[in-house]
């Protein structure tokens, strides 16, 4: 009989167990129902130290076509047609085993969107790592971009985008997050609700091993220890053929309207996916582990229940359909087995053959692992160190400074990895990575939708309500640069350990700082996941809020690009911009102690401004729009000079301002334009517009004054390719 | 004119295949299954992109004999035209249909990016659309496509024209033999290659060039 | 009666092998000095009721001839009680 002790190395609390056996009473729980009860009341399932908080999202809006709490969200697109997508984390996993562990986060998320019934039609990664010196983060960076080719190329889903940052706080926990997207017509997506007494249970899939027992669940709840060595034959394999085989049969089984529900397999494996069923659905299930085919023998019930081996899928049909279902199973070689049975006991029963190995309510798994309020506390001191300073102060030459920004790991060039995914396959995608902005996605319409995926943590940790406010206002100005208006957002909250009272207020405030941008912006939240515990003896992660988002254009011919394109061209700078060094790239690489706040934002004025840029991609007015991010003003222009092979004279005048002028940043607010200088001008009526100069030539050269900048455009392609030598 | 384009377990670009047979005035096409024998009367092949049957053994090992493929290899010796893209180029070699062998990228790594190709013969039935020495802009997509023969067939290739497509100087992203992007094999009907032409149909999407492979083929077949 | 067979499939001698090289490059790197000719391939076991099959089955699918070699590196008898 499992005793208080083994519920504790399960990561439940001595409370909690208490709790359960007060669910089970008279009896003790036996070993099947606390590995399940541990699972479901584990953090990665229950939400339990996030869940009050997340309530303060906004998740109505007019487009909304699946909110929180299935599998995926939805927005509407037209046509009748929606937009399924969500992110999700695979930090754990990633840092014990990199290549698997980013190859089977794209394999989960895969599987949530095509769960739903939306065929998956795009990936993009948002990934953190130490500083790229580091040969750990070399490693990591290698494998887990391996992985993620690895499995997206071979599934035949383009991964279009996605962003990577190098900060020395991610050196022992990376952040490998994945975000999927999938197209479906409104009408046919389906919930995961188990309903009907009476009607089969069926697997479908990969068979069961032990891989990954005791592995995301356990292991994304605690801290990671120096036993990581130990974990790694918990490590789930991906397999990016069974995957799609998988994926195209669930598809065929929902197109021939063959199912009630279905369900994908992921964290906490059988236990977790047929509670979710039994509990939306209101029923029980009776679920028979003799029956589930295994690749190893001798797997215990308690095993079968929580083995976390991949592709893998669950579904309920009524028994009339059982022979159609599992003969679309045997066409694409994925195996289907009846393994059970709705009830109206509103039960999880587990029986070996007839006898009974586990009897448990439902609600209890689901809906009452206890809710835990945080007791969140601003630091008085500082959490994170400087960064390392690798630029000296006394550089007071841009052109040199300019370079050092293009080079430097978060800003330079992510085409060596973005060259390693399939970007292409389906043949919708509009915009590939360092085109534009954002990526975009051609609809069935002649529309097109247009995504990106944001999050700058090391401004989280400088002022973690603004920093989330910013990371929002950055995926909309992305959006606005692509013509793009956005629809919904997901979000993936990657935080240390929350029952730490300062880590517990970066999570309050970066919460508090997405509703209030949400609310602002008018774009619901269709989902999320959260992330804690990415703490190691290092010391926390960056708080690191990943923002991903999908808008929508109404001609994809007319998507944005960022690359200037025709000589001649006039340059503003558009947008109420108000650069600042502190908390910069530049402060960073000159090694400035993180800003304790960040400058206010006015929410209102940014959106204002990202309509008009918005409007004026989408008349066909502006030939390029870029947002100035990460490196200011300058290295944006360098940046639209690299993306359209063209170069720019800009005249900016005589400043005593100049550095920030050229290096500061304020996110989402300003934007590098080009097109004939009445467009500019036109776009000058709504917002500020600076005319600063003109495309042309095969050089950027900068005047300020007496101060000159000229660097040819093989002088800034040669400085933003530093991140190729990572991939020898 | 009708397409025939296999569907593997594990292909990826099939569809993206259908579209762009589709994008050919007159033409239609049709997905043909790997264990099915029949190929429905098409007057055409395609064998797509992907990763058949994981390609885990080796690439286009296995799908190869599957039981489509049998068919295919006896219309292929009938003089029926047949393309083979990046995967399904794979598949042809392994099936004996095509000389030579694709081999891991020199780099290793998977490869997705845009090359210049230059068309060295334009001929009936797959290059007629194209001018000698025409470059055409198509995108790659693999990590095993490093075009392999032995040296004396490669001088046999050379000899018969067999080279049809060729990486633009300094664009070989494989370190494919000869800078070999493309060939036929001797009888001239069957033809392979690395890039993909279904991928450069539209010019939302990139490129129009890769549709003129389309296009020929149909031409030829009148 | 089967016998456990086990097929050794590598990139023909003069083939260029990506792999092997990186290999060979990396271990210097670890500190492993004096390391050459590194090539990598695959491993193949099978059970097999008749070993004689085992060449034919190398030349039509385990290998391709063109560019890798193979051997059949070892026949053991098994037990039909083994696991598996």
């Amino acid at each position: 009989m499992p005793t208080v002790d083994q519920a504790i190395a399960l990561g439940l609390t001595a409370a909690e167990f208490e709790l359960i056996r007060a669910q089970l009473a008279p009896r003790e729980p036996n070993e099947v129902e606390l590995a399940v009860f541990s699972l479901m009341w584990s953090e990665h399932c229950a939400y339990k130290h996030s869940k009050k908080l997340l309530r303060a999202l906004p998740t109505e809006g007019p487009r909304l076509a699946l909110g929180p709490g299935e599998n995926a969200g939805a927005v509407t697109v037209g046509d009748g047609w929606v937009v399924a997508f969500k992110v999700e984390s695979h930090n754990h996993p990633s840092a014990v085993e990199p290549f698997q562990g980013a190859a089977t986060g794209v394999g989960g998320i895969l599987r949530d969107i095509f769960a739903i019934g939306a065929r998956p039609i795009a990936v993009l990664d948002s990934l953190r790592f130490g500083e790229p010196d580091s040969p750990r983060t070399q490693y990591l960076l290698d494998h887990a971009v391996g992985g993620i080719g690895h499995y997206g190329n071979s599934i035949g889903v383009p991964t279009i985008g996605g962003e990577v940052y190098f900060e020395g706080p991610y050196e022992q926990n990376c952040l490998v997050n994945a975000m999927a997207l999938g197209l479906a017509r409104a009408d046919a997506l389906i919930r995961s609700a188990a309903t009907g007494v009476g009607n089969a249970l069926v697997l479908f899939g990969a068979s069961t091993g032990r891989d990954g027992i005791g592995g995301a669940s356990v292991l994304a709840s605690a801290e990671l220890g120096e036993a990581d060595a130990d974990k790694r034959p918990t490590v789930q394999v991906g397999d990016p053929f069974a995957e799609k085989k998988v994926m195209e049969c669930s598809l065929e089984l929902l197109e021939r309207g063959l199912l009630v529900a279905l369900q994908d397999l992921g964290a906490a494996g059988l236990s977790s996916s047929s509670a979710e069923m039994a509990s939306k659905g209101e029923v029980g299930l009776d679920i028979d582990v003799s029956l589930v085919p295994l690749r190893e023998a001798g797997m215990a019930a308690w095993e079968i229940m929580v083995s976390e081996s991949q592709e893998r899928m669950l579904c309920v049909c009524e028994p009339s359909r059982l022979d159609e279902v599992l003969a679309v199973c045997e066409k694409w070689e994925v195996g289907g087995t009846a393994i059970g049975t709705v009830t109206d006991t509103r039960a999880l029963r587990v029986f070996v053959g007839d006898e009974l190995v586990g009897d448990m309510p439902v609600p209890a798994l689901v809906d009452d692992c206890p809710l835990y309020d945080l007791t969140p506390q601003a630091p008085s001191e500082p959490l994170y160190a400087p960064p390392v300073r690798t630029l000296e102060h006394d550089v007071s030459d841009p052109g040199i400074t300019l370079l050092a920004l293009l080079a430097s790991p978060n800003i330079a060039s992510r085409l060596p990895l973005f060259q390693q995914y399939d970007s292409i396959v389906q043949s919708r995608t509009v915009r590939r990575p360092e085109q534009a902005d954002a990526a975009v996605l051609a609809l069935p319409g002649g529309g097109a939708i247009a995504i990106s995926i944001d999050g700058n943590g090391r401004r989280v940790a400088c002022d973690p309500y603004t920093g989330t406010v910013e990371a929002v206002l950055e995926c909309t100005a992305n959006l606005a640069c692509a013509g793009a208006e956005p629809l919904g957002l997901t979000n993936c909250l990657n935080f240390g350990n929350p029952e730490k009272p300062h880590i517990a207020w970066q999570l309050t405030e970066s919460i508090r700082g997405l509703a209030d941008a949400c609310r602002a912006l008018d774009v619901p939240v269709v989902g999320g996941n959260v992330s804690l515990y990415n703490e190691s003896g290092g010391g926390p992660i960056y708080p690191t809020p990943v923002v991903g988002m999908v808008g929508e254009l109404p001609d994809a011919a007319r998507a944005g690009r960022s690359g200037f394109a025709r000589a001649g061209d006039a340059v503003g700078l558009a947008g109420p911009f108000r650069p600042r060094l502190p908390g910069s790239e530049l402060a960073k690489l000159r090694g400035e102690p993180l800003p304790t706040e960040l400058d206010a934002i006015d929410i209102a004025a940014l959106r204002a401004a990202q309509e008009a840029i918005r409007d004026a991609v989408r008349a066909g007015d502006l030939a390029s729009a870029h947002d100035v991010a990460e490196g200011g003003f300058l290295v944006a222009v360098a940046e639209s000079c690299l993306a359209g092979g063209l170069g720019a004279t800009l005249d900016l005048g005589p400043r005593d301002d100049l550095e920030p002028a050229l290096f500061g940043e304020s996110p989402g607010a300003g934007f590098v334009v080009s097109g004939s200088a009445e467009a500019l001008a036109r776009l000058g009526e709504r917002i500020d517009v600076d005319v600063v100069g003109t495309v042309g030539g095969d050089a950027l050269d900068v005047t300020s004054g007496a101060v000159l900048i000229s660097a040819s455009i093989d002088e800034l392609r040669a400085a933003h390719a530093a991140l190729a030598p990572l991939f020898p | 004119m009708k397409f025939g384009v296999i569907r593997f377990p594990g292909s990826c670009d099939e569809v993206d295949a259908v579209l762009a047979c589709e994008h050919v005035p007159n033409a239609s096409a049709q997905l043909l299954w790997h264990g099915d024998p029949d190929l429905h009367g098409v007057d055409a092949i395609v064998v797509p992109g992907g990763f058949s049957y994981g390609d885990y053994l080796r690439a286009g090992a296995i799908a190869r004999f599957s039981p489509v493929m049998e068919s295919v290899i006896a219309f292929a010796r009938a003089g029926g035209l047949v393309l083979g893209i990046c995967n399904g180029f794979q598949v042809l070699c392994e099936a004996g249909l095509l000389p030579g062998a694709l081999l891991p990228n020199v780099g290793r790594r998977f490869i997705c990016r845009q090359v210049q190709l230059e068309v060295v013969h334009s001929t009936m039935p797959f290059t007629a659309d194209t001018a000698a020495g025409e470059l055409l802009s198509i995108p790659v997509k693999h990590t095993t496509g490093r075009y392999y023969a032995p040296p004396e067939q490669l001088d046999s290739l050379e000899a018969h024209d067999q080279i049809l497509l060729r990486y633009a100087s300094g664009a070989n992203p494989n370190g494919s033999s000869n800078d070999i992007a493309g060939v036929r094999n001797a009888e001239g009907n069957v033809f392979g290659l690395m890039p993909h032409p279904e991928h450069a149909v539209d010019p939302l999407t990139g490129s129009t060039d890769g549709l003129k492979i389309f296009s020929a083929m149909a031409h030829a077949h009148g | 009666m089967t016998v456990h067979a086990r097929v050794l499939v590598r990139p023909k001698a003069g083939i260029l092998d990506p792999q092997g090289v990186a290999v060979e490059r990396a271990l210097p790197a670890l500190g492993f000095e004096g390391v050459a000719n590194v090539h990598v391939g695959r491993l193949i076991e099978l059970d097999i009721e008749d070993p004689s099959q085992l060449q034919a089955m190398c030349e039509k699918l385990l290998a391709n001839p063109l560019v890798e070699d193979y051997e059949i590196l070892e026949a053991q008898e098994q037990r039909p009680d083994a696991d598996g």
